[in-house]
């Protein structure tokens, strides 16, 4: 009897090198440009060729521009890092999708729309929020810059078989609440570092009625609980997503993907390393206060009056025992890996459709992908933004990380879709609340942090 | 890779938990496409307060020094930047002694020479104090026999996998093993069907 997991990792093993170490098999390997150089460096000056370039796909995301104004690039480390990897691809005869490309976008929203993500497979990519990818039913993770190197090297990795957690998540999903909201609940139970050493499966009823967005948002925040990744078993709503995408198998190919996927699910009576489960029936949207994601309340709360988080609560400008609710937001960035895709733009459209943007609140919307653009373009949603007041902007990471110009002032007051709110990853003394695009959409409308389900 | 055994140093506390590695390097400086001091960036906006230093931050502090930096648990959560591990390397820690790890932090530190001591949260939580109260503490590190101890009291045991110990001690290249292993990847390819 073995899990989704065991199931996956036990094919992908090359050899078992210790007793928990293995040589994994990577199927699929994304890179962008700000962790892959010092890897070609590397190959390069060991003179080799990358092992199986079909399997590496590149795009350009952390430092990319997302005003139109921004290009061409001025900052010329972006432009250098980005150019090197254009540069590396070229070289090494991987795919790059560069600025431009009716392909380019986040590196965790592009793989899954694209159909590169498929269940079954081992995905790494150098950046942790590979995890997202978990929610097709592969096991994907993220890895340092030499280990980036080693898998273009040898299409495989020296890696640590991880312990395995299930999350049984019972109870209807409320109206007004989503996926974000559902992750950032679990992260404070199982809290920031509860997840570390394991890898998560997260199943039960109101996992199957996620949309895939959804369950690759909560994919995506498994990494804030310090687990290796988190992944769903795929059903019918995967199958479903895969078809509609151009580069999942075909026909034939489809038929016989689809029979082996259906052997992938967690049998009956396997046994979890660790199991826990969460009802989500009296679920509010929840909101953080502090300066690590598992530091959250739901919106309806106050911070508890015991909160000995001094520094944090300092950090952040907010007192132990009062209310979130009312306080004046600065900012409003709707955006990530974590909530960039097409259900977040329809839900926050949904929320700002015939109103007003707060005239003293600036609010960037940066799609996820060139075709998320293309999506909500079609779909009326940019019009929604446009006449509402807030800046819809080119797609990449943006604000999450602030390596390009989108950075949150110092002492600004931001409600952030994206799933860190560390001290400064916003901007140096940003403020981050991270929330749902239905919470962050509210507080755009009144510059408030204001309950969103009064306009769901 | 540089080899590592023994360790005997005193050592720089950081008595706090979930250090993120957005703290120990922030993003700015994760645009080079070469080699970069990376150990100058190290802590930046801890270290430095609107460009001045700032000279309360333990780093900064004279009495404390040393190839160890001991802190609490989840240290290293959050973004996979080896830069992280760079930085920590080229300031010239060799040994990190924490409560806990985040994973990915890990596996950077290993693959980088500096070795991952794990050792509980109460036990980290001493030790820091025990540093505060007298700068001079010694940590000692044995690799071969997996042993931390100080001139204070504590003593204790800390886990690392057999091989990644050896390519500690050893100073063996992952990379190198795992080229050598091209013939058993590509039976598994032969084997592995993902639609099978």
């Amino acid at each position: 009897m073995k899990t989704l997991f065991e199931k996956i990792w036990d094919q992908h093993v090359v050899k078992s090198v210790s007793e928990n170490l293995d040589v994994l098999y990577i199927d699929r390997h994304y890179i962008h440009e700000v962790t892959s150089p010092q890897a070609f460096a590397g190959l390069n000056q060991r003179n080799q060729k990358v092992f199986r370039p079909d399997q590496t796909t590149a795009t350009v995301d952390h430092n990319v521009p997302t005003k139109k104004s921004g290009f061409p690039i001025k900052d010329a480390m972006s432009k250098q890092q980005i150019e090197t990897l254009e540069k590396n691809c070229r070289e090494h005869n991987i795919e790059c999708f560069e600025i431009g490309h009716e392909n380019q976008g986040i590196v965790h929203v592009i793989g899954p729309e694209l159909g590169l993500t498929l269940p079954g497979t081992t995905i790494v990519c150098g950046d942790s929020h590979t995890s997202t990818h978990g929610a097709f039913g592969a096991i994907a993770f993220g890895i340092g810059t030499t280990q980036v190197e080693q898998v273009l090297s040898a299409q495989s990795l020296l890696i640590t078989r991880p312990k395995t957690m299930g999350i049984e998540v019972s109870g209807k999903m409320p109206d007004g609440v989503s996926a974000k909201d559902l992750a950032l609940y679990i992260i404070s139970m199982v809290g920031a570092n509860g997840g570390s050493g394991y890898f998560i499966e997260f199943f039960g009823p109101a996992i199957s009625t996620l949309s895939m967005e959804g369950r690759m948002t909560l994919c995506n925040m498994s990494i804030e609980m310090g687990s290796r990744g988190g992944m769903i078993a795929p059903d019918e709503k995967t199958y479903h997503y895969l078809k509609n995408t151009s580069l999942a198998p075909k026909n034939e190919e489809w038929e016989k993907a689809a029979k082996f996927w259906k052997t992938l699910p967690t049998e009956n009576n396997a046994q979890f390393d660790k199991k826990i489960t969460v009802d989500i029936s009296a679920l509010a949207p929840v909101l953080t206060y502090g300066t690590s994601p598992d530091q959250s309340i739901a919106i309806t709360e106050s911070i508890n009056s015991d909160c000995d988080l001094q520094a944090e609560l300092a950090y952040m400008g907010f007192k132990k025992g009062e209310k979130l609710l009312g306080k004046n937001v600065d900012h409003v960035f709707i955006g990530s890996c974590t909530n960039s895709r097409i259900e977040d733009l329809r839900i926050a459209a949904s929320v700002l459709k015939g109103q007003k943007r707060d005239a003293n609140t600036v609010v960037w919307i940066v799609p996820g992908s060139r075709k998320v653009i293309d999506q909500a373009k079609n779909e009326g949603l940019i019009d929604i933004f446009d006449s509402f007041g807030a800046e819809f902007r080119e797609p990449g990471c943006s604000a999450c990380l602030a390596m390009n110009d989108d950075k949150i002032p110092a002492g600004a007051l931001c409600v952030s879709t994206s799933n860190r709110n560390f001290e400064g990853r916003q901007g140096k003394g940003a403020r981050t609340i991270l929330a749902s695009p239905a919470t962050a959409a509210a507080a755009a409308i009144t510059g408030k942090i204001t309950d969103p389900r009064q306009y769901l | 890779m540089e080899k590592i055994n023994k360790i005997e140093s005193t050592a720089v506390p950081l008595p706090l938990d979930n250090v993120d590695t957005d703290q120990i390097i922030p993003a700015r400086f994760l645009k080079n496409v070469e080699d970069f001091d990376y150990g100058s960036a190290l802590f930046r906006d801890w270290r430095y307060a609107e460009d001045k230093i700032d000279p309360e931050f333990w780093l900064n502090q004279d009495k404390f020094s040393g190839k160890v930096l001991v802190t609490q648990s989840n240290f290293g959560c959050g973004s996979s930047r080896e830069h992280a591990a760079w930085a920590i390397k080229q300031y010239g820690f060799k040994v990190v002694v924490a409560g806990s790890f985040a994973d990915i932090f890990r596996n950077n530190a290993l693959n980088n020479g500096v070795l991952p001591v794990e050792i509980g949260l109460e036990k980290a939580k001493t030790l820091c104090k025990k540093i505060l109260e007298n700068p001079k503490t010694k940590i000692f590190v044995d690799l071969q026999d997996q042993k931390v101890s100080s001139n204070c009291e504590i003593e204790t045991k800390f886990e690392i996998d057999l091989f990644k110990k050896q390519c500690l001690l050893y100073g063996i290249n992952e990379m190198e093993f795992l080229n050598q292993l091209k013939p058993d990847i590509e039976a598994l390819e032969a084997k592995i069907n993902l639609y099978a």
